[in-house]
C-alpha cells in the first residue's frame, strides 16, 4: 500500500467572480504531497500556486474537487481546524503583541499550558537564532527577523504540514540566499512536510526535494529539481526554468536511444527522444545555453554579441539569419571570453542535449 | 592641508545659510499658523476664561453678573442655603443631574460602539470601489440641522407618529405606545446624532487594518470570536477610543435633543445650564456647572487616556 499523502489535491477547481469575468485560479489540479517532503509549487504570478496555498490552509474554498490532508477530506473544516500553519509573504505578524506572544499565539488558543508555551516559545526563538528577542515587538525587528519570527510562529504549534508563501520574497538578495539554507535545514531537523510556493526557480530548484511547475492553473510538470532542469516536458517548462534555446528541426531517423535531428541545414546532432517520432516530422527542441560547445575554426556559426556576466560569458551566435543560438562558455582564469564579436566558430552539440518537447 | 583650510570658511557659511533657513523656517511656521492660534484664542480661550471670571461672582439681579468676588456658585452646586438663617445643607439635586446626563452619555457611547462596530467593520470590508459609496451614506445626515433630523425624530415617534400609526394600522396595538417625551426619546435622539460620529473614526481604524493579520489568526487556530477579541479589536483600538471620545463628550454636553425630545422632564446638564443663563438668570451658577463638567470630562479623559495607552507606552520607552 502506498504511503499516505501528507496532502492531496484531486481533481481542484478554483473559480473566482461569475459571468464573464469569471477566473479559473485552478482547472482539475492533482498533486499528492509525500510526508516530510519540501515541495514547491513555481511558476509565474497568477499561476494558481497562491491559490492552491491558500486552499490548503483554508482560507478559500475549491468549487470543485478535494483537498485531503493526511488522507482525510478538509473542505469543511475552517482554517483554525486544520493542522497546517502558514508563513505568510509579508509576515502577517500582529503588530500589537510582542516577539513571544506571536509565537505563543497558536498554542495558546489551542489552550496548551502556561509552562509548557513558554518552554516551546524559548525552544523556537533559539531554533530561529532569537533567542532574547522575546520582549521585542514586530516593528523592533529587521526584516530577516520578522520572516523568522514568522517561522517560529507557524513552527511553535508542530503542525503536520507547513505552508510557505513566498516567504522570501521581501528579503534582499544575500539574506534570501542565506535563509534558503536555513528553511531547507529547518525542515531536514523538524521533519514537517513543507509547502512552498514561489516564482523563484532558483529558490525552487535549490531547496525543493519536488517541484510542481504551473501555469494557468494547470500543473505543467512535476519531479525532482534535477529532473525539471534536465527534462523539461514542454515548452512552458523549458522556457520558465533557465534559460533555453528553442530550435525547430526535422528529424533524420532514429540512432539508438536518440534522434537524429537536423536544424537549418547547417547543424545536425542527436536529441533525446521525448516520444517516437518519424523520419521527416517536424519537431520542437529544447537546449540549455551552457550545455552546447563553441570550438574556434569552425564555419557553423559568426558571433554576433558578447555579453560578460561573471563566472560566464554569453555569446549569440548566429547561424543563419533567422536562427541565432544562446552558448554560455565558463569564463578563463583570467575572466576574459575566448571569442570576439565576427569570430567564426564550430558548435557542438553533445549526444543527448538537446530535448524534444512532447508539445 | 590646503584642502582643511579652505573648508573651515566654506563650514562657516554653509553653518550661517543653515541658520538662515532655519529663521525663515520658524517665521514661516508661526505665520502659516497664526490664524488658527488667533481663532483658538479669541472664540476657545477667551471665552473660557470669561466663564472662569464669571463663575467666581455674584449673579446680577436680571442676569449678568455683579463684579463681587463669591464663591456662591460653586457652594450652591453641592449646598442650598437656606433662605432664613443661611445655614447650608447638603443638596444633591444638581449631582443627580450630573449622574443622569453621564449615564445617558455613556449609554449612548456603548450603545453606540455596539452598533457602529458592525456597520464599520462592514464598510471596510467591502470592495474598495464600494466603500466611498458607504462612507457617503453615512454622512447624508449632517447634511441637515441637528434640530430639523431632532424634530424629525419626535415627528415619527409621537403617538400619532409614523411608527404608531402603522402599528395601529396592522392591529398589532390598539392605543400608541408612548414614546415621545420618555428617557427612551432621548437615547433614540442622542444615537441617532452621535452615531457616525463612531462609525467614522472606526471605519478609518478597520480600513487601514491589514486583514492578512485576520487570517494569521484563523490559520493559529484562534476561532471567530478569539480573532475579534485578540486581533481586531486591539488593532481597531485608536479607532474605538477616538469614537468614544467623539460621542461621549457631545453626549454629555447634548442639550437640543434631550431638549425636544424629553420634553423638559428629564433634566440633563445641557439643559441645566442653559436654565441656568436663561429663565434663572444666575450667569455664575451657569458657569460654574459648565467649569464642573469640563473638569469631570478632563480627568476622566486623563485617566482613560492613562490606562489604555500606559502599558504601550511603557513597552516603547
Amino acid at each position: 500500500m502506498a504511503e499516505i499523502a501528507a496532502v492531496e489535491a484531486v481533481g481542484v477547481t478554483k473559480v473566482f467572480g461569475a459571468g464573464a469575468e469569471a477566473v479559473r485560479a485552478l482547472d482539475e489540479v492533482s498533486v499528492a504531497v509525500r510526508q516530510n517532503e519540501f515541495f514547491t509549487l513555481l511558476g509565474p504570478s497568477g499561476c494558481g500556486k497562491t491559490t492552491l496555498l491558500r486552499l490548503i490552509a483554508g482560507f478559500e474554498q475549491p468549487t470543485a474537487g478535494e483537498i485531503l490532508l493526511k488522507g482525510k477530506p478538509v473542505e469543511h473544516l475552517p482554517p483554525y481546524q486544520r493542522a497546517v500553519n502558514t508563513v505568510f509573504q509579508s509576515y502577517a505578524l500582529f503588530p500589537h503583541m510582542t516577539v513571544a506572544e506571536n509565537i505563543a499565539f497558536g498554542l495558546e488558543m489551542r489552550g496548551t499550558s502556561k509552562e509548557k508555551t513558554s518552554g516551546v516559545v524559548e525552544e523556537m526563538l533559539s531554533l530561529v537564532k532569537l533567542t532574547g528577542f522575546g520582549g521585542r515587538r514586530p516593528a523592533q525587528l529587521s526584516g530577516g527577523q520578522q520572516q523568522r519570527v514568522a517561522l517560529a510562529r507557524a513552527l511553535a504549534n508542530s503542525p503536520d504540514v507547513l505552508l510557505l508563501d513566498e516567504p522570501l520574497s521581501a528579503l534582499d538578495l544575500k539574506l534570501r540566499q542565506e535563509m534558503r539554507g536555513e528553511l531547507k535545514n529547518l525542515q531536514r531537523r523538524t521533519g514537517i512536510t513543507f509547502v512552498f510556493v514561489t516564482h523563484d526557480q532558483e529558490e525552487a530548484l535549490t531547496m525543493s526535494d519536488r517541484i510542481a511547475v504551473m501555469s494557468r492553473g494547470r500543473i505543467q510538470q512535476l519531479g525532482a529539481p534535477l529532473e525539471i532542469y534536465e527534462r523539461p516536458v514542454n515548452r512552458f517548462v523549458a522556457d520558465f526554468i533557465g534559460d533555453t534555446n528553442f530550435l525547430e528541426a526535422s528529424v533524420d531517423g532514429r540512432k539508438g536511444e536518440y534522434i537524429h535531428c537536423r536544424v537549418a541545414d547547417s547543424l545536425d546532432f542527436l536529441a533525446s527522444p521525448a516520444a517516437n517520432a518519424a523520419a521527416g516530422a517536424k519537431v520542437t527542441l529544447a537546449i540549455r545555453p551552457e550545455k552546447i560547445q563553441l570550438r574556434p575554426g569552425g564555419t557553423a556559426g559568426t558571433i554576433a554579441q558578447t555579453v560578460y556576466v561573471g563566472t560566464d560569458t554569453n555569446y549569440e551566435v548566429r547561424i543563419a539569419d533567422s536562427l541565432r543560438l544562446n552558448v554560455r562558455v565558463q569564463n578563463a582564469v583570467d575572466g576574459r571570453g575566448q571569442y570576439a564579436v565576427g569570430d567564426k566558430v564550430g558548435i557542438e552539440v553533445p549526444a543527448g542535449a538537446a530535448r524534444m518537447l512532447q508539445d | 592641508m590646503a584642502a582643511a583650510a579652505e573648508a573651515t570658511p566654506t563650514n562657516q557659511r554653509v553653518a550661517e545659510a543653515q541658520a538662515l533657513m532655519r529663521r525663515r523656517w520658524l517665521r514661516a511656521r508661526w505665520g502659516l499658523s497664526a490664524p488658527a492660534v488667533l481663532i483658538i484664542l479669541l472664540f476657545g480661550i477667551l471665552p473660557l476664561m470669561i466663564m472662569v471670571v464669571y463663575s467666581f461672582l455674584e449673579a446680577g439681579e436680571y442676569g449678568g453678573v455683579n463684579w463681587k468676588l463669591s464663591t456662591d456658585a460653586y457652594v450652591s452646586f453641592l449646598f442650598q442655603r437656606d433662605i432664613f438663617d443661611g445655614t447650608l445643607t447638603f443638596s444633591p439635586d444638581y449631582l443627580i443631574i450630573f449622574l443622569r446626563s453621564i449615564i445617558f452619555a455613556l449609554a449612548t457611547t456603548v450603545i453606540c460602539l455596539l452598533l457602529g462596530f458592525p456597520t464599520a467593520y462592514f464598510m471596510a470590508t467591502r470592495p474598495p470601489s464600494q466603500r466611498t459609496l458607504w462612507v457617503f451614506l453615512i454622512t447624508i445626515p449632517f447634511w441637515s440641522n441637528l434640530l430639523v433630523r431632532t424634530i424629525a425624530v419626535m415627528i415619527t415617534i409621537r403617538d400619532e407618529g409614523l411608527i404608531n400609526d402603522f402599528l395601529l394600522w396592522l392591529g398589532l396595538i390598539d392605543k400608541p405606545i408612548v414614546m415621545l417625551y420618555t428617557n427612551f426619546a432621548i437615547m433614540l435622539g442622542l444615537l441617532y446624532s452621535f452615531l457616525p460620529f463612531m462609525v467614522l473614526p472606526l471605519y478609518a481604524s478597520i480600513e487601514k487594518m491589514d486583514f492578512r493579520l485576520v487570517e494569521a489568526g484563523f490559520d493559529l487556530y484562534a476561532t471567530r470570536g478569539r480573532v475579534l477579541r485578540r486581533i481586531i479589536i486591539p488593532l481597531a483600538k485608536p479607532g474605538i477610543i477616538a469614537g468614544c471620545l467623539l460621542v461621549f463628550i457631545p453626549a454629555i454636553g447634548a442639550y437640543v435633543t434631550p431638549l425636544i425630545l424629553g420634553g423638559g422632564k428629564h433634566l440633563i446638564i445641557g439643559d441645566l445650564i442653559a436654565l441656568q443663563f436663561g429663565s434663572s438668570r444666575n450667569w455664575p451658577l451657569g458657569s460654574a456647572q459648565a467649569l464642573i463638567l469640563m473638569v469631570g470630562v478632563l480627568i476622566a479623559l486623563l485617566f482613560y487616556v492613562r490606562t489604555t495607552t500606559g502599558k504601550a507606552q511603557a513597552l516603547h520607552g
